[in-house]
């Protein structure tokens, strides 16, 4: 184990593939001569070439189309969006292209292609630079999509979803690049499709995913310090495909669930885990099933209202305890 | 190489191709219209009729490694890059036998082993795939072309300008040809573009233009190859304009009301079909009684292509769920 930023972590990630596999390579707006708007990409440039780490101008739905077009002609392209913001420029080309391309083609055309860059809000950066896309994305069929929250997932999961051969959405955040975290040494990867119990519990299952999992820890620790309620935190990690075995195997341990996301709360990804979650372990419920999302608003810049808007640890220690009925 | 990068329209064997692929796809395209109006098959439904000489061309210019994407109106592209009759019919039909495999559709028809990336539902965007398949023959440094058919229509969408850009900048060999049949749908492309000549756009991308004769095959073979042999040697984007003309709606249902019936007389009498025989008579390639026959024979192997699509099975229900992802 070392200990790695989240930016360096994606960095040998990308590197480690491109030195297996010459049909892989990255491209978008500033991963070369700038080394990545948040610097994940320093350095590739020198060690890959021009050929494989590629400047792109400022035309999402353009590059996001080139990269399937490349796909289908056999490489496997890395396309960073410089935030997912810019990626609904390219949402034809995504949800259109790139997830029914297969479909449509009887499955003679797979699309080995990562779509990868920071999604949600970060820090007071207005309503069009904060948006979260997971419900907006784990709607369509053919995308997979993956949500990290350490370092080390970020590698393990970068190095699968550039190996799958299917296109997957990679959602990181823009607070989380200079994160530090334990990486295993040497080449290791994480499939795509399994959860991480980031903190054992038995009283309550509290499912999260992405940046707002160290939230969800932080509310979980308080709430073992200062309530005694013992909370298992579940990481998805993958939203698509999703691990639901290890969810409902959680639920009929500790009977209550709260799900916190950074979504809107209409018809999220929440939504869709408590519907299951309903259907599958309805006799194992002891309590309604809690969603803490952020607000039905578009983020706004000022930092309180921003606050506001966003989900807080008080709202999560509230929601466990209102399932303890406490 | 093949046989015909080096024929000439002097070429009794090689001209007399050209006519029968162009009369492959008219009778191809009437039988198409002919099963859906009689509700054979359903959904959207574009015909090629009139257009036929653009892709009998530029299909004589190819070779099979070279890859071809297009609009959703390319039942003949699909044919001219060589997926057979009877699948085109089978995807029509959808059928397990279809092209590809009775999940796409008219608009949708797909060969991996044909090089044929698809016809595409959204207008334009089939031009940054395009674009990125000609990345990939650079990447790999091959001799390749990739041939991207797009509609007037396509020629006010935003992405493709994109790709343009991206295809010249990082020279990448691909050929954008503009179908224009001057109806993006039932829109006169002149009522909804800035410019008169679409070809003017071009230097704006530093991308090197023609336009094309597209109701005449020989003069498309005969333009278009120097352009695809400059494409192929010297790895750059090109764009060409084929002028043409379709006889019928945008789609089977549509009557086509939007222009004169003096206009479409005129196409008539430039028919690509009527040209062609005329040259092939002129040169004493063809006498009166073989087109007759050509015209029998393969209207015989259509109707024959149809009957089997039509009596092959449908996809397994089963068969839903798959291909939503790969292993």
């Amino acid at each position: 184990m070392s200990i790695k930023t989240f930016r360096e972590a994606l960095n040998e990630a990308m590197a480690e593939e491109m030195a297996r596999d010459n049909s892989v390579f990255l491209m978008g707006e500033e991963v070369a001569q700038y080394d990545g708007a948040y610097k994940v990409s320093k350095g590739l440039l020198a060690k890959f070439g021009a050929e494989r780490v590629i400047d792109t101008p400022i035309s999402e739905a353009g590059f996001a189309g080139l990269g399937v077009g490349a796909a289908m002609a056999g490489l496997r392209p890395i396309i960073e969006m410089m935030t997912w913001n810019f990626a609904i420029q390219a949402f034809d080309q995504i949800i259109n292209h790139a997830a029914k391309m297969c479909y449509m083609s009887g499955g003679q055309f797979n699309i080995p292609l990562v779509f990868r860059g920071p999604n949600g809000a970060a820090h007071m950066l207005g309503a069009q630079h904060s948006q979260n896309l997971d419900p907006l994305l784990v709607n369509v069929p053919g995308l997979k999509i993956v949500s990290v929250s350490t370092p080390a997932d970020g590698k393990g999961l970068l190095k699968s979803a550039i190996r799958d051969n299917n296109p997957v959405i990679f959602f990181e955040s823009e607070m989380m690049y200079g994160m530090k975290g334990e990486v295993p040494d040497g080449e290791y990867l994480i499939p795509l499709g399994v959860a991480d119990i980031k903190r054992p519990g038995t009283e309550v299952t509290l499912l999260t995913w992405g940046k707002i999992t160290h939230l969800a820890l932080r509310a979980a620790n308080q709430l073992a310090n200062d309530e005694n309620i013992d909370v298992e935190v579940i990481d998805l990690r993958s939203l698509v495909p999703l691990d639901e075995a290890l969810i409902y195997a959680s639920v009929r341990k500790t009977h209550r669930v709260v799900i916190v996301e950074e979504n809107w709360p209409y018809a999220s990804v929440g939504s869709h885990l408590a519907e299951r979650i309903q259907w599958h372990c309805f006799d194992d419920l002891d309590a309604p099933i809690a969603k803490i999302s952020q607000r039905a608003v578009p983020i706004p810049y000022a930092d309180n209202l921003e606050h506001a808007a966003l989900p807080q640890v008080e709202q999560v220690i509230a929601a466990v305890k209102a399932v303890c009925y406490r | 190489m093949l046989r015909s990068l080096c024929a000439t329209s002097s070429d009794k064997e090689f001209t007399i191709d050209l006519y029968q692929k162009m009369l492959r796809y008219r009778l191809f395209e009437e039988r198409v219209n002919l099963a859906y109006t009689k509700q054979k098959f359903s959904g959207f439904c574009h015909l090629h009729i009139g257009q036929e000489a653009v892709c009998a061309g530029i299909g004589a210019c190819l070779t099979k490694d070279d890859y071809v994407i297009a609009s959703y109106r390319s039942h003949t592209q699909a044919l001219n890059k060589g997926i057979s009759p009877e699948q085109v019919f089978a995807e029509l039909f959808g059928k397990a036998s279809g092209c590809s495999a009775g999940k796409g559709g008219s608009m949708h028809m797909f060969s991996r082993e044909h090089r044929f990336m698809g016809g595409h539902g959204i207008v334009g965007s089939q031009v940054p795939i395009a674009t990125g398949i000609a990345f990939a023959i650079r990447y790999r440094q091959e001799k390749l072309v990739a041939i991207c058919y797009l509609g007037d229509g396509a020629m006010n969408q935003g992405q493709i300008y994109e790709a343009f850009n991206m295809a010249s900048l990082w020279k990448l060999p691909v050929i954008f040809v503009i179908e224009n049949n001057q109806y993006g749908m039932g829109t006169d492309y002149h009522r909804v573009t800035s410019v008169s000549e679409f070809t003017s756009r071009a230097p704006g991308f530093n991308l090197p233009w023609r336009v094309i004769d597209g109701m005449n095959v020989l003069t498309v073979y005969q333009e278009f190859l120097p352009i695809i042999t400059e494409v192929r040697a010297k790895m750059l984007p090109y764009l060409v304009e084929m002028k043409t003309y379709r006889y019928l709606g945008h789609s089977v249902s549509d009557p086509a009301t939007y222009r004169s019936k003096e206009e479409l007389s005129h196409y008539r009498q430039n028919d690509p079909l009527s040209q062609m025989a005329d040259y092939l008579k002129g040169k004493g390639f063809a006498r009166e009684d073989e087109f007759e026959q050509w015209d029998n024979d393969i209207r015989a192997e259509i109707n024959a292509a149809e009957v089997r699509a039509e009596a092959a099975a449908a996809p397994d229900e089963a068969s839903v769920d798959e291909h939503v992802f790969v292993d």
